[in-house]
Order: structure tokens, then C-alpha cells, then sequence
């Protein structure tokens, strides 16, 4: 009947134009949404992606090597030298708009650094007669020199530039600043044949030669609290002879140390102090020295000699607590002797100028040699470096020439992330992490080896607890457990994964810390302990009586133990007090410091350990669960047909067969170990020290990011540096888990084919 | 015996137990873990009884009034270092922790006592204990209540008794009027004032911008003008208002006497809540108890978070994930589809599959960084620069905020989404598509009206599972927008009233700064744990939830695979 109806149904049309037309919207549509599909979904893809080349682009600058121009692109800035006589001092200002020379004549101009025009010109007035007989620089950074004149007096002077705005724009208007007044001080009786100056705020020392004699002059000014007038009190006293006459004098800024530059590569060091004396007579080099400046902040002496090699020096403590002078480190150079040496003002970066008309930029932390590159031939007479180390001006003859320099991150190498480094200061070589300090001439410690060690350490407690847990506990609940039990057990230690972190931090941090400091024996008591009970239990339930045993089917052993458990912890937690007592003293952690040297933090590794332990047993388990799970029945049942009892199954025939997978899952495990933030951020100190002592802190590469980064200045080393840990916590989780993926993967095929 | 020891070992046995143990012992842990968080977090808001004790140090007794918050058994060999006699003999001695209250009057309001010395231990029914707005907790004997100075009623002795309870009464009416005038105050701060505020900030910022763009349109300057003297009208009205509101306020006090005899006086206008812990019965107690948790949910904190409620830090939360959500569940689900129906399976599909597997593993703190470094610097930086001109140097989306750590937050999760998706296309038989197919029905409407709706579970299974793991992010989230305290909720009532541009809070940050970076950590815990607890329970049910789903899911279609 209703065959029939169907046939005498008018015949359909598909081809009517209303059909035709809706059939190719749908195709419109169709394509349309093909395309749009497939248009977001490889820009998701690319978004993901973008991650990896974002974080490489940051980092990317730090190993860019350093470049010079002339200033402002193609054409070579060069202009005459503006004023008469020989350049004692080239500078150039903060903007880099304004040089500034000093000469042996005493004129002091300000010109445009671009073009050479003279802005401001200044001659000293100097007595009859009068000339200058030396100068001495205080620091670049300082701004401040000296000059010694014919009749034994001394002028310090500053120069300095202010902002005005006049509508709206910027200009920069130079001065002179005469910090000790403009009247020159009266330093020796003759002409002044060496200087050297240096302050320490308000305490000044000026130190002169002055026919064969070395004398100081200290002058300590101060305010007067109601005139405001400054008040300057002098004492001038000889100092001991060197014996050889000096080609240079230099004081550091805390005024202990005069160093001497001799003939013969030779340095004399005199410590001030009450009692001056020459302590040392250290030869610097085999030839004759160049150029010696001491580097920002004044901790560290530079010295380029006539062979072209340039070396740095600071004092370290020796085993007889006495400072010397010692050689830290020598710099890649070229044979052309070091003529021109200059230092940076707001990094510990050098700047020299050989003979050849080579330009070389070092920096010493890194000891790295970020530029080298001929700018002329033949020696040049001056250079001067910018404040921001961004623009260079040359006196090459009399001629004067202004270069761009572009030098970002000096201060990076190789050594300075994975090497010992020998920082100022600092009695050896040694790995450091401490990326800032309050004050402007801090040397960066940039070591990653503190902090790469940290997050293995962490890592690897945290393994150490997880792993025979989570894999253990894997083992039992696919192979031995009954079903209905493993649908409920493993879906709630899975439901831990999903735990915030920042929860088991907090806990970690505010509870078992405490908690662990109190029971340190009673935890160690109970790792020996619950092993034990479990073992003696099962072999005491497994002599029960049969009416017993089969109260319970196999495979719910597991539940059983719990109370049996909860019990030894219970004991093994109540037993540590006599223990303490008998062996401890007491209290372990006293004991662990007192007796035995190892200091005791509360916040401690293995209290990391338990935290993150906990966070990675879920993703250990599942995985291995899984791996285990996935072994096919068959093979472990005739294993068991051949009479193998089923832990030899076990460990025979299903273990190997899922290690691949057992192995991906500690890999991934170990991935999530090392990036993980909050609960080493929360549960340790923080410091960045390199120990493997269980009970003391560390800190991460993940949770220094978090820490630093917020304080971090955008573009600078620092930040960039931040970058490269992130990167590095990248690759490396990438990697691992690409790793473990592809086993996974493999395995899967395995057991595909069985 | 039915097995020798050697037998036994033989067998395997020992180490099958010890598996078993293992399991044994990770449910422990996590048992133990969610009952400490539980109990510890909701033990707080429970009314504790206050102990009066006499507290004898060497010659000296004196009176103590506190509640009991933690026991513990010290050895002996620490307490002689830290000075304590300890007879000999004895190997550890109890130590109790009492919170005392009363910062204001005394120096620390938690003070660690030696248990032995505390002797005459009562529980007086009179004590009162006041939580106030600032200082801490209050513990002492009402005395009397004072008017405008002038002295109301006053009661002498430390008994329960009818005259006692009706002073106690006359303070708790006076209470509530305050409680009220309160109110009425923070209503008139909060969000009148709130409001002019931030128009009278968007005046000066448009006003800014007329500026930057040199305009001459002396109309639009001159509306500006208007706008603001209306406002600042306005403005002048309400602070008259709450002139009188604050006199109101202040007009009561009262004076009790403290732990050591003296008398002070303590306005009632700092007080939130007093009760009497000791003379409660327990149905009072569960009044009491459901009124605190209430106070959590809702309130504001106060105190450096150490007290009140987190109520802007569950609204922060929710907001950042629900932005979230719209954000990742489009894009992760189609990305999976394209993955799965679009691309051509091979190579690179696999290769790309695993990379993406892989994403959701890359530790949270590397997409805070790219969040901060590419979100923030670089585009919030550009937005300003284009768009927000005006409000430089003050940066708009320059800075971490809400809309900054969805995105962050966004992309941290799309693995998850695009994976649990994926799964679920997978799992969509064959001959289902092609019986769509094979009736005429295009790719995309076969997508949409047959693979996508049989799909859905594994989606929503994908967008629940990424806000569990969304919520509990904290890491990536201190670069990018989170504070320990915002001033105002990302969405309130004034234009455009959902602030993207804002920072916000949020509860697991909330946990690290009030446990790690508060000033009185002692105080602070109980509330860190409560409000762990709350974050537990919110992701667990969330996983649940997405547990029972795709179990669902997976029932459904196991008829479908056969």
C-alpha cells in the first residue's frame, strides 16, 4: 500500500532553479566555512607556535655581537678639534649632543658632539706664569677632574649639563662646577708632577708628586646646620716614597689603596691607613704599561701594555688576611700596544684603541671581547665614551670623529651563565646569582649554574619520593586490584593533578615545614617503619585462617592497609621523641647543625620533595597505570598457564613490556618537576646557593622568573636573561615530553600488532 | 603457619604488599591532605571558647584571656636553650598558643604560653569577644556604654547575671545602629562617590585628549566644565551627608575592662561583631558559624587580608575564567576540528598533534613570561600609544590586567581543549559521517548537525577540564594582572562597566600573599586555609563534573563503535 502511494507521488525535480540556487549556497557555505575553518585553526596553531619564536626573539639580542658606525648611518662624522693645545680629557655627555675637551692650555670647551661648533668656551685663569703641569680623572662616571699646576696648587672641576625646557623642548645648557671652590688648593710647594684625586661623598683625598715627594691633602667638607655655609677641614701629610718616579698615580674611591704605575710593567700598591706604607711590588706586565684606569667603581685596575695585552687586577683576601693585588684575568687582544683605554660609566665595560687604530670593547665580568674592529690607522690621541656607553667621540690627530656604538649586553657570554667567574670582591672564582644590589656601580652576577642546579635538586627529591609511589602504587592498581575498586582509586589520585599548586605550596610552606622541623626523626623513622608493618602484615594476614581471609576477596589488599598504615605512621611518630632524645639530643635539626655541620633550614628540600612529590605522583601514575593496563591480557595469562606465580608474571613478562611507557611517564613526571613555580616559591628559602644538603633551600629557574621578572626593566640584561630561563624551561619541558610522547606513540604500535 | 617465612618471600608476595602499600599510602595522602585543608579551614569561623587563666612567670602571676589555638609538646633540651626552667627529668612539656587579642593594648595578639604555669583555667560566661575594623580581635568585660562621652549604664562584676545581660543587650541595639549607619557610609564612599570618581577621572581624560589633538572646539571644553561643577556639586552634597553619617557613627562607645584590670575605651564605630563566646548554646554557635562564612563569601577584606571576607577575590576568579572560557572554547574547538576533519592526516597533522599534546605541558610560569613580555609590553604598549593617548604616562593596557591574563590564561589552556576535542571527534564512528554524507548533506553541515552535537560532551569535558586548570593557575598570573588588593571589581556599574584594562584578584594568589607576604601570618592562617578549601572544592566539583561527563559521553556511544 504504501509502496504504491510512494509511486504515485508527482516525480521530484531536483533541477529547479530554487534548488539549484540552494544547493549552491550550501556548496558556498561549505567552502566558506572549509576555508574559515581552516583559517582559524592554523592560526591557533601558529598563536601556539608564536610562544617559541617570541621568547627566542627576546633573547635573541643577548648573543648579538656589538657593532660601531658613525654616528647617525652612512657618512663619517668628523670635524676639527675645537680649541688649542693638547687634549688632556675628551667627554661626552649623557644625550650624547655636547662633547667636552680639556687642554693642556687651559681651555675648556663645549661643543656639538655632531658637528663640532663650539657651544661655550672657558679659559682657566692661572696666575702669571702659572701652567699646568698634570691631570688626573676622579672617574668617568664622576664627571670630576684634577689638574696640577707649576706652583704646587690644584683645580677640581666638574663638568655638568642641566635640562631646561623652554617651549616644551628639551635643551641642554653646560656648565663648570668647582666642587672644592674655584680657588686652586695648595697641594705641594713645586710643580705637580703626578695627581690623583678621589672622593668617597664628602671625604676627598688629593694625592701629589711633587719634586720626588708624595703628599696627601684630605679635606672633609660639611655643612653648617644653621648658616648652610660649607665648611672644608684640611690635613696635608707626606707620604712614603715609591722610589721610582710613577708614569701615573691612581686612588681608589674609599681612599685605602694609591696604586702606581712604574716603568717595567710594574704597579706599587701604598695603603693608605694611618701608617702608609708601600705593601706590594707586583709586576703587571713583561713590557712596558700603556694605559691603566681602574674600572667603574674603582674596585679593579686595567692594564694595557705595549704588547697589546690587557689584564685585570683586584685585591683579594689572601690565607694571611692581607689584600694583594692579584691578577684576575686577561682579555683577548691583538700584538698592537694599548694606547687609548677608557671605561664605562654605567657597566663594568672597557673601551681601547691600540696603536693599529683598533677599536676593542670588552667586558670584564664576562670576560668577553664584544667588538673589535679597525677604525683608523695609526694611534688615535683621546676617545671619550657616552654615559649610556652609546656613542663614542675620537680625537685621531686634529681631527675629532663620532661614532654610534651599539653594545646592548656586553656583560653576556658563555662563561658568565655556565662558568665560574671570579667577581669583584669575591675571594675565588665561584657561581653567582644575584641580579641586582641598591647601588649604581654593582657588578651583575648572572651565573645560571645556581639556579640550573636548584631546579634539579628540586626535581630530583621530588622524584625520589614520587617514583617508587606513584609507580608502585601504578603496579598494583592495573595488575593486581580488583576492577571495581580501580574505577573508584584511580580516578581520585588522578583528581589530584588538577590540585592548584599554589595549595600544596602553601601547605608545604605553612604546615609540614613546621610540622617537619618538630618531627625531622619521626618522618625518618617512619620511611623505616611503614615498609616494615606492610610486609609483616601481609604475612601475617596471609597465614590467617581462611575464614578470615576470604572475610575479604584478593585484590582488596590495598584497603586493608590503610588503617595499617595510618597506624605506623602514628607509632613511628610517637617513637621518634625517645629516639630523639637517646641519639638527637633532643631535637634533630639542632643536632643535624650543631654536631654534625649540616645546617638545618626549615624550609628544605626534601620538604620541596614531599610538596612536589605529591604534585607529580598523579601524572606518574596515570601514565604508568595506563602503560601497565595496556599490556595485553594474553601474554600475562599464559605466562600464568605456564605455572609463573604472578609476580614473576609481573616482572617478567608485563614490567618489560610497559617500561617504555613506565619510563615516558617519569619523563613527563621530571617535566612537570622542573617547571613547576608556586610550590618552590612557597616551600623554600629562595636562595640561590649551590648545595646538595637535603635540609637547605634553593631556588628554581621558574620560581626566580616569578620572583624577579616583575621588577625586571624591560630590554635590559636582566630581563632578556629572564627570557632565556624561560626559554630554557621550554625546551627542555618540550623536549621531554616530545620524548615521552613518541615512546608512548611507539608502544602504542607495539601492542597494536600483538 | 600456613606459609614458611621463605616460602612466602619466594612468592612475590612481600613486594605485592608493598604495591598495595603504595596505593594505600597515596590515598592516605590525599585523604589526609583534603581533611587538614577542610578541617583547618572551616574549624575558623566556629565561635572559640575565651579562657581566663592566671599566667604564673617566676614571681609574677598575671591574669590571660584568650582562645586556645594550638598545642604542642616542646623537648626540653630547645626550651633551656630559649631560657625556660625545666625540671629534670622531664623530656618535652606542652606549650599552648593562645590568641589574646587586644594589639592595641598589649604588644602581640598570639602569645605562646608554658601549659604547667597556666593555672585556674575558667570559662566565664561574661567575656565578650569583638571583632573590629581595625586592631584585631577585642577580649574583655563590658563595663559600661558611654554617649557622647556621658555614661549610659554601667555594671560592676564579672557574674552572669539579668542586670549584666541587659547592659549587654543595650550594647548589642546600640551595635546594630551603627552596623546600620555603617552601612549607609560605605554606600555613599563605595558607590556614590565611587562613581564621580570615575567620571570626574574620564572628564580630565577627555578633556587630555581635546587637549592632545589641539582642538579649539571651545563647546566641548565648555560641557566639560559644566560636567565637572555638577559634579563636584554633587560631590559637595555627599560629603556633607557623610559628615553626619560619621558623627552619628561616633557618637557611642564602650568601656571594658581587659585581661590585666585596666579599663578602656573602645568607640563602637570600629566594632564589626561582638558575642559573648561562652554563654552560647550551639544552636547560637551555628548562627554565628553560618553569619562568618557568609561574611567569607560576600565580604571585603579587611585587615591586609587577614580578616573579613574574599568576596572581590571569588569575583576576580570567576571573571578571568569566564572570559577565559569565551575565549578559548571557539578557537580550541576549532582548531581541533581543522585538526581532525580539515587537515590532511599525515607527517605534519601528527607532528602538530604531539606539539600541541606537548604545549600543556610547558610549565605555567613560561606563558606568564610571554604574557607579560609579548601581551603587555608590547601590544597593551601599542594599544596606549594608538588609543590611550591621553592617559599617559599612566599606561591603560600597558600594565597586567584582566584582560591580559585571560588571553594568557587562554592560551595556557587551548592544548586542553583542543586534545580533550579531538578526542571526542575521534570517537565519532566513521559510517556516522557517511551516512550524513551519503544523504546529500554537505561537509560542514554534516560538522555541524552531526559530528559537532555528538561531540559536545568531549567539548564540554575539553572547557571544564581548562577552567579547573584556569582557576588554580596562580604563577602566569602574577606577571600578568593579579594584585593582592584591587580597589573595585572588574564589572560594576559605571561606563563601559566590564573594565578589561582593570587588576584584579584572585583566590590562589590570595593564598600565596596572604600566607607568604602578610604581616601577621599567625592571624592570617586559618583564613588562608578556608579559603584553599574553598578552592579545592571548586575544582573538584568542576573535575567531577567533567569526569561524570565524559563518562557519560563514553556509555553513550559504546553502542555506536560496535
Amino acid at each position: 500500500m504504501s509502496i504504491e502511494q510512494t509511486n504515485t507521488v508527482p516525480e521530484l525535480d531536483f533541477n529547479t532553479p530554487a534548488q539549484r540556487r540552494l544547493r549552491q549556497a550550501r556548496m558556498l557555505k561549505d567552502k566558506l566555512a572549509a576555508s574559515g575553518i581552516a583559517i582559524g585553526g592554523i592560526s591557533v596553531i601558529l598563536a601556539v607556535v608564536m610562544i617559541f619564536f617570541y621568547l627566542l626573539y627576546e633573547v635573541a639580542p643577548l648573543f648579538r655581537s656589538a657593532s660601531i658606525e658613525p654616528w647617525g648611518g652612512q657618512q663619517e662624522v668628523s670635524y676639527a678639534v675645537p680649541g688649542q693645545g693638547r687634549t688632556l680629557y675628551l667627554a661626552v655627555e649623557e644625550q650624547a649632543e655636547i662633547g667636552f675637551r680639556a687642554t693642556d692650555r687651559g681651555q675648556l670647551v663645549f661643543f656639538d658632539s655632531t658637528s663640532g661648533q663650539v657651544l661655550k668656551e672657558e679659559t682657566l685663569s692661572l696666575p702669571e706664569g702659572v701652567t699646568i703641569s698634570s691631570f688626573t680623572l676622579l672617574s668617568e662616571a664622576s664627571q670630576t677632574f684634577a689638574l696640577g699646576l707649576s706652583d704646587g696648587g690644584v683645580k677640581v672641576i666638574k663638568h655638568n649639563y642641566k635640562a631646561t625646557y623652554p617651549n616644551g623642548k628639551r635643551v641642554l645648557i653646560p656648565e663648570l662646577v668647582y666642587p672644592l671652590g674655584e680657588d686652586a688648593l695648595q697641594v705641594a710647594d713645586g710643580p705637580i708632577e703626578q695627581l690623583a684625586v678621589n672622593r668617597d661623598s664628602d671625604e676627598w683625598s688629593l694625592i701629589a708628586l711633587s719634586q720626588g715627594q708624595l703628599v696627601e691633602l684630605a679635606l672633609s667638607m660639611s655643612e653648617n646646620f644653621l648658616t648652610g655655609e660649607v665648611e672644608i677641614e684640611q690635613s696635608s701629610r707626606t707620604l712614603p716614597n715609591i722610589g721610582v718616579k710613577p708614569n701615573k698615580l691612581l686612588l681608589t674611591p674609599d681612599r685605602r689603596w694609591l696604586m702606581a704605575s712604574l716603568p717595567q710593567g710594574k704597579v706599587a700598591v701604598m695603603a693608605l691607613g694611618r701608617n702608609p706604607e708601600v705593601t706590594q711590588l707586583v709586576e703587571v706586565s713583561k713590557t712596558e704599561i700603556t694605559s691603566i684606569e681602574l674600572l667603574l667603581g674603582g674596585n679593579s685596575l686595567i692594564i694595557g701594555d705595549a704588547k697589546g695585552k690587557l689584564s685585570q687586577w683586584f685585591f683579594v683576601r689572601d690565607e694571611a688576611n692581607q689584600f694583594q693585588l692579584t691578577h684576575i684575568r686577561s682579555f683577548e687582544h691583538n700584538s698592537s700596544p694599548v694606547i687609548n683605554l677608557t671605561t664605562e660609566q654605567r657597566r663594568k665595560g672597557i673601551v681601547t684603541l691600540a696603536a693599529d687604530g683598533t677599536l676593542n670593547l670588552y667586558s670584564s665580568t664576562a670576560n668577553r671581547q664584544a667588538l673589535s674592529e679597525p677604525l683608523f690607522s695609526g694611534a688615535a690621541d683621546a676617545i671619550a665614551l657616552a654615559p649610556r656607553a652609546d656613542a663614542l667621540l675620537v680625537q685621531h690627530g686634529d681631527r675629532l670623529s663620532f661614532w654610534h656604538v651599539d653594545n646592548e649586553h656586553p656583560e653576556i657570554s658563555w662563561s658568565a651563565y655556565w662558568e665560574k667567574v671570579w667577581y669583584e670582591g669575591y675571594e675565588e672564582p665561584e657561581y653567582v646569582w644575584q641580579s641586582s644590589a641598591s647601588n649604581n656601580d654593582f657588578e651583575p652576577k648572572y651565573s645560571l649554574m645556581p639556579l640550573a642546579f636548584g631546579t634539579l635538586k628540586a626535581a630530583f627529591y621530588a622524584m625520589l619520593l614520587a617514583t617508587p609511589l606513584a609507580i608502585c602504587g601504578a603496579i598494583y592498581t592495573a595488575y593486581f586490584m580488583v576492577p571495581a575498586m580501580r574505577r573508584k582509586v584511580k580516578p581520585f589520585i588522578e583528581l589530584m593533578e588538577a590540585l592548584p599548586t599554589v595549595i600544596l605550596g602553601f601547605l608545604a610552606g605553612l604546615w609540614l615545614a613546621p610540622f617537619m622541623e618538630a618531627n625531622l626523626a619521626g618522618i625518618f623513622v617512619c620511611l623505616l617503619i611503614i615498609p616494615v608493618a606492610i610486609v609483616l602484615f601481609g604475612f601475617a594476614w596471609n597465614n590467617m585462617p581462611n575464614k578470615i581471609r576470604f572475610l575479604l576477596p584478593e585484590g582488596w589488599d590495598a584497603a586493608l592497609l590503610i588503617p595499617v598504615v595510618i597506624l605506623a605512621t602514628w607509632v613511628g611518630l610517637g617513637l621518634a621523641s625517645p629516639i630523639e632524645d637517646a641519639l638527637f639530643g633532643g631535637h634533630m635539626p639542632t643536632w643535624l647543625s650543631n654536631e654534625v655541620g649540616i645546617p638545618y633550614d626549615q624550609r628544605n628540600a626534601l620538604v620541596v620533595g614531599i610538596a612536589m612529590g605529591f604534585a607529580v605522583i598523579p601524572t606518574i601514575f596515570s601514565i604508568t597505570e595506563d602503560a601497565i593496563f595496556a599490556v595485553p591480557k594474553h601474554l600475562s595469562y599464559g605466562s600464568l598457564a605456564l605455572g609463573a606465580t604472578s609476580w614473576q608474571t609481573l616482572t617478567r613478562v608485563v614490567l618489560p613490556t610497559a617500561s617504555p611507557g613506565i619510563f615516558s611517564a617519569l619523563m613527563i613526571g621530571m617535566g612537570r618537576a622542573v617547571g613547576e613555580t608556586m610550590i618552590v616559591l612557597m616551600a623554600t628559602g629562595n636562595t640561590p646557593i649551590m648545595d646538595v644538603n637535603i635540609f637547605e633551600g634553593m631556588r628554581t629557574l621558574a620560581a626566580n622568573i616569578a620572583v624577579e621578572m616583575p621588577e625586571s626593566e624591560v630590554g635590559s640584561t636582566h630581563y632578556r636573561t629572564l627570557f632565556l630561563a624561560a626559554f630554557v624551561l621550554f625546551l627542555f619541558t618540550f623536549v621531554v615530553n616530545t620524548l615521552a610522547e613518541a615512546i608512548r606513540q611507539h608502544l602504542r604500535k607495539k601492542y597494536g600488532s600483538l | 603457619m600456613r606459609y614458611s617465612v621463605s616460602e612466602w618471600t619466594k612468592s612475590g608476595s612481600p613486594w605485592v604488599w608493598l604495591n598495595a602499600g603504595a596505593v594505600a599510602i597515596c590515598v592516605i595522602m590525599v585523604v589526609g591532605l583534603l581533611g587538614l585543608i577542610a578541617v583547618r579551614g572551616l574549624a575558623h569561623f566556629w565561635p572559640a571558647d575565651v579562657i581566663q587563666a592566671t599566667y604564673t612567670q617566676g614571681e609574677q602571676s598575671r591574669r590571660i584571656m584568650g582562645e586556645m589555638v594550638q598545642q604542642e609538646m616542646v623537648p626540653a633540651e630547645q626550651l633551656r636553650g630559649a631560657g625556660v626552667e625545666v625540671p629534670e627529668g622531664v623530656e618535652a612539656m606542652r606549650r599552648d598558643l593562645l590568641k589574646v587579642g587586644n594589639r592595641d593594648f598589649g604588644s602581640a595578639d598570639f602569645v605562646w604560653a608554658m601549659d604547667h604555669l597556666i593555672t585556674d583555667k575558667t570559662y566565664p560566661e561574661m567575656i565578650m569577644a569583638a571583632e573590629r575594623l581595625e586592631w584585631g580581635n577585642f577580649y574583655g568585660y563590658l563595663r559600661e556604654i558611654r554617649e557622647n562621652g556621658e555614661t549610659v549604664t554601667r555594671y560592676e562584676g564579672h557574674a552572669k547575671s539579668d542586670e549584666y545581660l541587659n547592659l549587654w543587650a543595650t550594647f548589642q541595639d546600640r551595635l546594630d545602629r551603627v552596623l546600620e549607619i555603617r552601612e549607609q557610609i560605605l554606600e555613599i564612599e563605595k558607590h556614590k562617590i565611587g562613581s564621580i570618581n570615575y567620571e570626574l577621572e574620564r572628564l580630565r581624560l577627555k578633556e587630555r585628549s581635546l587637549e592632545l589633538k589641539q582642538s579649539t572646539d571651545a563647546q566641548a571644553y565648555a560641557d566639560i566644565e559644566a560636567r565637572r561643577a555638577e559634579l563636584n556639586a554633587d560631590y559637595e552634597v555627599l560629603q556633607q551627608d557623610l559628615i553626619d553619617l560619621y558623627t552619628q557613627i561616633n557618637r557611642d562607645s564602650f568601656v571594658a575592662e581587659i585581661a590585666d584590670g585596666r579599663e578602656v575605651e573602645i568607640s563602637l564605630a570600629k566594632v564589626v561583631r561582638a558575642f559573648l563566646p561562652n554563654n552560647m548554646g550551639t544552636g547560637d554557635k551555628l548562627m554565628h558559624y553560618a553569619a562568618k562564612l557568609w561574611e567569607f563569601l560576600s565580604d571585603e577584606p579587611r585587615e591586609a587580608n587577614t580578616e573579613g571576607g574574599i568576596f572581590p577575590a571569588i569575583f576576580g576568579t570567576v571573571m578571568m575564567v569566564i572570559l577565559m572560557s569565551v575565549l578559548v572554547t571557539p578557537f580550541g574547538v576549532i582548531a581541533a576540528v581543522y585538526l581532525r576533519e580539515y587537515a590532511k592526516q599525515g607527517f605534519v597533522t601528527r607532528l602538530i598533534r604531539i606539539a600541541v599534546n606537548n604545549l600543556a605541558g610547558v610549565p605555567s610560569i613560561v606563558y606568564g613570561v610571554f604574557g607579560l613580555g609579548f601581551f603587555v609590553y608590547f601590544l597593551g604598549g601599542t594599544i596606549d600609544d594608538l588609543f590611550f593617548p591621553e592617559a599617559k604616562p599612566a599606561p591603560t593596557f600597558g600594565t597586567g590586567g584582566l584582560m591580559w591574563a585571560s588571553i594568557t590564561l587562554a592560551l595556557l589552556t587551548v592544548p586542553v581543549v583542543i586534545v580533550a576535542t579531538e578526542e571526542g571527534l575521534a570517537r565519532i564512528p566513521r559510517s556516522v559521517r557517511e551516512g550524513s554524507l551519503a544523504l546529500g548533506a554537505t561537509k560542514f553541515e554534516t560538522l555541524m548537525k552531526v559530528v559537532l552535537p555528538m561531540a559536545s560532551p568531549a567539548m564540554m569535558t575539553g572547557v571544564i577540564l581548562a577552567i579547573a586548570r584556569a582557576a588554580g593557575e596562580v604563577a602566569p598570573l602574577m606577571l600578568v594582572g593579579v594584585v593582592k588588593l584591587a580597589p573595585s571589581l572588574p564589572l560594576d556599574g559605571n561606563y563601559p562597566f566590564l573594565h578589561l584594562d582593570q587588576k584584579f584578584m584572585h583566590l590562589g594568589f590570595h593564598i600565596y600573599d596572604v600566607g607568604f607576604q602578610s604581616p601577621n601570618v599567625e592571624a592570617a592562617r586559618p583564613l588562608v586555609y578556608a579559603t584553599a578549601f574553598l578552592l579545592v572544592v571548586v575544582i573538584a566539583l568542576l573535575n567531577f563534573s567533567a569526569i561524570a561527563i565524559r563518562n557519560h559521553l563514553r556509555e553513550k556511544y559504546k553502542a555506536l563503535e560496535m
